[in-house]
Order: structure tokens, then C-alpha cells, then sequence
């Protein structure tokens, strides 16, 4: 009896001390996060009056998600070019980054020197500095009257054309944004065991063969959590379209802060749509695993 | 014999074959690097050159000669000495604040049995995938009302609070980080030491690589947060990111293109070199640093689970 009892209070002292580490992110959570969480969404079913003891809402319901679909001309340009930018760019810097990633695993000398190179750019990225250099060409690796590709890549049926295209155009910013990613994927091959590749070459098995049957299934971890990141990452990026039509309609005169609030609501479903794309392709098949 | 031999040049072709595809692989990061490298190659050329440069068209990559008069009019534009100093101390701060908010709930959820854990690190994930302007509008109501906004306040709470820049990533890594064997942290409680002297004396030292990791990528982030800080400090205190967002409308002022010279004219230089101004500090803190960012990424765990 005695003895259970000391054992609970142990447990509870423990709860406690964890408490006491973790309160300040629980405040935080609370007054910066769920908090603004749940106002942004009373504001975006409501509409928002300055008076001189400050602000005053006064509920609508639906009235602003109604006029953003019927009657906001720049809204449904702007949610497809986000979700086109991210739906494109997501799978090009994950194929990027798996590629960079074998290319680096494979060579020892200068691994350091490449590896730093790729990672960059996560450290200059932002906002400002990215349009200031898409908008001075100084990411146009490939001028487009230049090359002969380009026609070629034109006359190409529309399927194959636009993703190529958008490769030749965006090839620097793919590259970019692969920073992080392509740590996580070494990091995930240095992992795989060396024994599985040299059984696997001694049964004959090809490097493509190889790479699909060991290398992929191990990696898809890592693939998942770089997938997730991207996602996050582009659709966090203060230049989507999204993002701007937020920050444009933040004053709007009849319809101050409720209007954009109900934009970035509708702008994180989407981006929560889009995440549980990714996780749904890139989740690793419960009944084809075995270990 | 004929096996012998046959044995033998079957190694040499798997040699030679091994050395092409090293020199392909070399090739190809090469390449890859090449297309890394060139936007800054371009950048610190293209500022470096004189106008005259610029529309030759002869003249792709190397100036005729060096001209700095643009870095002076950038200089004077962006108030660079002001603006350097804001940008250090707000992301210099802020960096410190969210590692150690960080480094206390990560250390929290490692460690102790706290309750609702589960539901915790859910929520870390969710302030993670949120986009920032979800809670744009309402922490600007908020900091309204305390009378925040225009002050470094307003960034620095939510970075001490676990609420910052990427914070939740930091508050994972430093979790994963404090997941050493239980057996040092008891050692150090039959010697009479408690939580917090746990914390400080044993914790602490074994996570020096993802502390460091933290600080860094914390400072260049917040340094290159634009969204937040555009808002909050309503332009009472410029970082260099923000001067260089409205960089165009800044230099039309300074330098009023219909006062005559040609000197005044906007272009592709002057822009190159306001963006050299602002990464630039940043290039050179990697270039010292690389290491501890690299190497700090790969120790701390965020390539893992």
C-alpha cells in the first residue's frame, strides 16, 4: 500500500516536472497558435467594425466564403496557380533531391564540398531575395531563344511539353529548394545495410533492378517526410498566390481582416488537401511489408 | 592459363568501368553545381559591372571593368548601417529565444511522462503545417492591443514561447536530440541533483551540435522572414529583407530618375547589388560556418524518424 503510493507520487512529480519544461511552449501554443486559430475563424464568419473601444464583431455566418466563390474574380486564378506551382514543383524537387542524394552517396572525395553547396541556399532563401533574382533573370540558366531544345520541347504533344517546359524554366528554383531534402535522403541511405546491396549484385541483380527493389523501399521514409516538408515549405512561401490575395484584402475598406481570414482559412485546407495527397502516395503499403 | 588471364582482364574492364562511372557521377555534381552556383555568379557580376556592360552584348560574364558607384547609392537606399544593425539584433534575439523555448519543451517531452503526450507532439505537427497566415491577422489584433506592433516584441514573444519561425521543427529535433540513455540522468539524481540541475549540468552539454544547429538556421530564418515582420513592425524597423522588398519605391525616392543622369536610371546592377547586400552577410556567416550546419543537420536527427 505504502509502496504504490510512493510510486504515484513519484509518477505525479514527474508529470509535473515534465509540465514545468514544457509550459512555456503551452502557453505559447495556447496564446499564439489555438487561440488565433479559432479568432481567425469567428472573423471570417463575421464582420469586423473599428469603434473607439477598439474592435467589434458582429457574426454573418457564410457571407464572405459565398462572395469569394461567386463573386471574387481573383480568387479561383489564385488557388490554381498555387496548387498547380506546388503540384508540380513538389514532385520535381523530390526526384531532384533522391537523385542528388545517390549521386552524393556514391562519391567520397568532395562529399563535403557538394553537400555544402546544395545545402546554400536554405540559408539565403527568402522572399525579397527570390523575386529580386527571378525578376533580374539572374535564374535564367537557360535562355530560351538559345537553344534548340526549346522549339523541339514546343512542337512536343501538351502532356509532355508543359512538365518539360516547366523544368527548363524553373530548373534553378527546383534545385533551390532541394536543400533539405537531400540531407534527409543521404541520410537515409547512409542507413540501408551494405551486405543487402552486395547479396543483391551477386544474385545478378541490375543497378536499376537494385535501386527499385532495395534502395526505394528503404528510402520511402525519408521520401514521405521530405514530401511533407516541400509541401510545407512551398506553400508557406510569402510569394504564392494565395498568399498575396491574403495580404491584399487584409484592409479591405467593407470588410476589414474578416475577408483575408476567410481566405487563409480556405488557403489551409488546401495546403491540408494537398498534404494528405502526399501522404497517401508516398505512405509506405502496410501488406507488402515484411520486416 | 587462359582462365588466369581471362580473370585478370575481366577486372581491369570492371576497373576501368568502376573509374568511368566515378568520372560520370563527378560530371554530373558538377553540373548540378554549376545550376546551384549560378543565380550568385550572376548576382556578384552583374552588380560588379558598369552600365555601359549591361547592354554591350558582347559582354556575358566578365566586366569591363569594375564599377562600385552602385554599391554606394545601394548602401545609402537601403540606411545599411541601421538596417544591419536592426536585422542582427531581431534575428540575434529571436534565434536565442525560440532555442531555448525549444530546448525546454523538447526536453519535456523527452524526458518526463507527461500527460496528453501524444496529443502534444500532434499539435507540434499542426503549428508546423499551418501556413503563417492563418495566424497573421489575429496575432496582429493581439499585439495591437498590447501596444507590440512596431516593436521587436512582437517577434521575440512567440520565439520564446516555441511559437516562432519553424519552431516546431526545433522542439523535434531538440526531443530527438535529449533521447539518450536514462542511466546518466540517474546517476546525476542519486547524486542529489534535480530536474533543472539535470537539465543544465548533464542535458545541455549532450545536445551542443543541435543547440548550435538551432541558433543558426533560427537566425538566418528569422533573418530572412518576411511575412511576420512585415507586418508587425509596420515598417518602424526595417530588416534588410523588408528595405529590400520595397527597394524599387526606396531608390525612386533617393534617386529621382527624372534628376538628369543616367546614374539614377534602376537596373539590373543596382537591384544585383541591393541583393548582394542583403544575402551577403548571410554568405559569409555559411562560409565560415558550413560545417556546423551541415554536419548539425545530419547529428541532430531531423533526417531521422
Amino acid at each position: 500500500m505504502k509502496k504504490q503510493k510512493k510510486q504515484t507520487t513519484l509518477r505525479t512529480r514527474d508529470a509535473l516536472s515534465g509540465l514545468a519544461f514544457l509550459s512555456p511552449w503551452l502557453i505559447g501554443l495556447l496564446v499564439f497558435t489555438l487561440i488565433p486559430i479559432g479568432y481567425s475563424l469567428v472573423m471570417s464568419i463575421s464582420r469586423v467594425k473599428f469603434t473607439v473601444n477598439g474592435m467589434e464583431l458582429t457574426i454573418l455566418g457564410a457571407q464572405w466564403f459565398e462572395e469569394i466563390f461567386t463573386k471574387d474574380a481573383n480568387f479561383l486564378p489564385a488557388l490554381l496557380d498555387t496548387v498547380e506551382f506546388i503540384a508540380f514543383s513538389t514532385p520535381m524537387i523530390l526526384v531532384a533531391s533522391v537523385i542528388l542524394a545517390l549521386l552524393l552517396n556514391k562519391v567520397t572525395k568532395g562529399r563535403g564540398f557538394f553537400r555544402a553547396l546544395f545545402f546554400f541556399p536554405v540559408v539565403v532563401i527568402s522572399g525579397p531575395v527570390m523575386s529580386k533574382l527571378i525578376g533580374n533573370d539572374a535564374t535564367m540558366l537557360i535562355q530560351a531563344n538559345d537553344y534548340g531544345v526549346y522549339q523541339i520541347i514546343g512542337n512536343l504533344p501538351g502532356v509532355i511539353a508543359t512538365p518539360l517546359q516547366y523544368i527548363f524554366d524553373n530548373v534553378v528554383l527546383i534545385l533551390w529548394y532541394s536543400g533539405v531534402q537531400i540531407l534527409i535522403i543521404l541520410a537515409g541511405l547512409q542507413k540501408i545495410n551494405k551486405p543487402i546491396y552486395e547479396a543483391a549484385s551477386i544474385d545478378g541483380a541490375s543497378g536499376w533492378q537494385i535501386f527499385w527493389k532495395i534502395t526505394f523501399p528503404h528510402l520511402k521514409p525519408m521520401i514521405l517526410l521530405s514530401g511533407i516538408y516541400t509541401v510545407v515549405d512551398l506553400a508557406g512561401m510569402p510569394s504564392n498566390a494565395l498568399a498575396k490575395l491574403v495580404k491584399n484584402n487584409l484592409t479591405r475598406l467593407d470588410a476589414p481582416y474578416s475577408y483575408s481570414a476567410a481566405i487563409s482559412w480556405l488557403y489551409s485546407l488546401v495546403e491540408l488537401v494537398l498534404l494528405g495527397i502526399t501522404f497517401l502516395l508516398l505512405k509506405e503499403r502496410k501488406e507488402k511489408h515484411d520486416d | 592459363m587462359t582462365k588466369k588471364f581471362s580473370v585478370k582482364g575481366l577486372t581491369n574492364d570492371g576497373k576501368w568501368g568502376q573509374r568511368l562511372t566515378k568520372l560520370a557521377i563527378y560530371v554530373l555534381l558538377l553540373d548540378f553545381g554549376f545550376v546551384y552556383i549560378y543565380p550568385i555568379m550572376y548576382m556578384i557580376l552583374v552588380s560588379l559591372m558598369p552600365t555601359s556592360d549591361l547592354i554591350n552584348p558582347t559582354i556575358q560574364w566578365v566586366p569591363t571593368y569594375l564599377d562600385f558607384e552602385n554599391f554606394k547609392q545601394v548602401f545609402s537606399t537601403l540606411e545599411y548601417p541601421v538596417t544591419f544593425t536592426n536585422t542582427v539584433i531581431l534575428a540575434g534575439v529571436a534565434s536565442i529565444l525560440q532555442t531555448l523555448s525549444c530546448a525546454l519543451a523538447g526536453y519535456g517531452l523527452a524526458k518526463f511522462r507527461v500527460p496528453l503526450k501524444k496529443l502534444w507532439i500532434g499539435m507540434l505537427i499542426l503549428v508546423f503545417v499551418i501556413p503563417t497566415s492563418l495566424t497573421l491577422v489575429p496575432q496582429y489584433v493581439l499585439f495591437n492591443s498590447y501596444g507590440m506592433v512596431g516593436t521587436e516584441l512582437s517577434i521575440w514573444l512567440p520565439a520564446a514561447m516555441g511559437q516562432g519561425v519553424k519552431s516546431s521543427l526545433f522542439v523535434l529535433i531538440f526531443m530527438q536530440g535529449f533521447q539518450y540513455p536514462k542511466a546518466y540522468d540517474e546517476a546525476a539524481q542519486i547524486d542529489g541533483a534535480g530536474p533543472v540541475r539535470t537539465f543544465f549540468r548533464i542535458s545541455i552539454p549532450m545536445v551542443v551540435p543541435t543547440i548550435i544547429l538551432s541558433l543558426l538556421l533560427s537566425f538566418v530564418w528569422y533573418w530572412n522572414e518576411t511575412s511576420r515582420s512585415g507586418l508587425y513592425l509596420d515598417g518602424k524597423i526595417n530588416t534588410l529583407p523588408l528595405q529590400l522588398e520595397k527597394f524599387d519605391k526606396l531608390f525612386g525616392a533617393a534617386y529621382p530618375a527624372s534628376q538628369g543622369s543616367s546614374l539614377n536610371r534602376l537596373n539590373e546592377r543596382i537591384q544585383m547589388a541591393a541583393t548582394l547586400l542583403t544575402v551577403g552577410p548571410l554568405m559569409i556567416l555559411y562560409l565560415l560556418l558550413q560545417r556546423k550546419f551541415v554536419e548539425g543537420v545530419e547529428a541532430s536527427g531531423i533526417t531521422g524518424e
